[in-house]
């Protein structure tokens, strides 16, 4: 078993391990946290794949952007201690039977599909292509879409901001 | 590609973890952790997008574009999101999905 088949095993240890615990600790901060070594570990992945920019932006973005804003907001409505209380039966024996069902269907459909993988040269990935690329209204351009989700962000930020400001003509109690 | 490792091992975990954020999104009864559910899923695609691209068709960028889009998507979506679990908090001083319909004026 040669290094890089061991540390895929590894990262999918990693990532699947966390993810269960992720979705069934009683402790919403431990949730937190074993999320952001679900997205560490995913970005490992993507190191293997040899997509350096993408990890970069996984580790940045995920791991230290949205992880750092649920945890913040875990902190503005819970207390610490605060444990759940274990989900309702129905509730229970529905998530696992549509997870059971789901997966059992997806994973028959990938592993009977004869993949063909390309034997195409591999395109280096670096920063000058990706730039190249996102910025170029030729062919292989992506332009269209980085304007429109300049857009989105722009107004995903306003609508933040108007949504959690505190509004005052009403005096609440908080 | 990678020596050793079929494109079905990295489908196989990815499938696993979508399913595993689904899960998490139909048995809890809290907005933040319905959330981290929600970004368990976009996770899990944004890993096929990517292995797609690199033993399909290596020598073009769809895949990788698009889950770089999908990561800009999903900043949006939690900030958004979570704004407004903020300003429910306020009003309802918890944040469970079955008191959520109460914010109707």
């Amino acid at each position: 078993m040669s290094l890089s088949v061991f540390i895929f095993y590894l990262l999918s240890g990693i990532i699947l391990t966390f993810s269960v615990l992720s979705i069934t600790t009683r402790r919403i901060l431990r949730a937190a946290v074993y999320l952001l070594f679900v997205l560490v570990a995913t970005a490992g992945l993507y190191f293997m794949l040899k997509y350096e920019f993408m990890a970069a932006v996984q580790l940045t973005l995920y791991a230290g952007g949205i992880v750092v804003l649920i945890i913040f907001s875990i902190l503005l409505t819970h207390h610490i201690s605060h444990r759940f209380k274990r989900p309702e039966l129905m509730n229970l024996l529905m998530g696992i039977g549509v997870t059971v069902i789901g997966s059992g269907v997806v994973l028959a459909t990938i592993l009977t599909h004869p993949f063909k993988a390309s034997t195409a040269p591999e395109l280096p990935v670096d920063m000058s292509v990706i730039g190249n690329q996102l910025l170029s209204i030729g062919k292989n351009g992506y332009v269209l879409p980085f304007e429109l989700i300049s857009i989105l962000l722009l107004a995903a930020m306003i609508a933040a901001i108007i949504v959690a400001k505190k509004d005052k003509n009403k005096n609440s109690e908080i | 590609m990678i020596e050793g490792i079929g494109i079905e091992h990295f489908l196989v975990v990815s499938t696993l973890m979508f399913f595993i954020g689904i899960c998490g999104f139909i048995i809890r009864r809290n907005l933040i952790t319905m959330l981290m559910s929600v970004e368990l899923i976009l996770n899990s695609v944004n890993i096929n997008f990517l292995v797609f691209n690199r033993y399909l068709y290596p020598d073009q960028m769809q895949g990788h574009f698009f889950s770089l889009f999908i990561v800009g998507i999903a900043a949006a979506e939690a900030s958004v999101a979570i704004a407004l679990i903020i300003n429910i908090y306020r009003n309802l001083n918890n944040i469970d999905v079955e008191n959520v319909s109460e914010m109707k004026y």
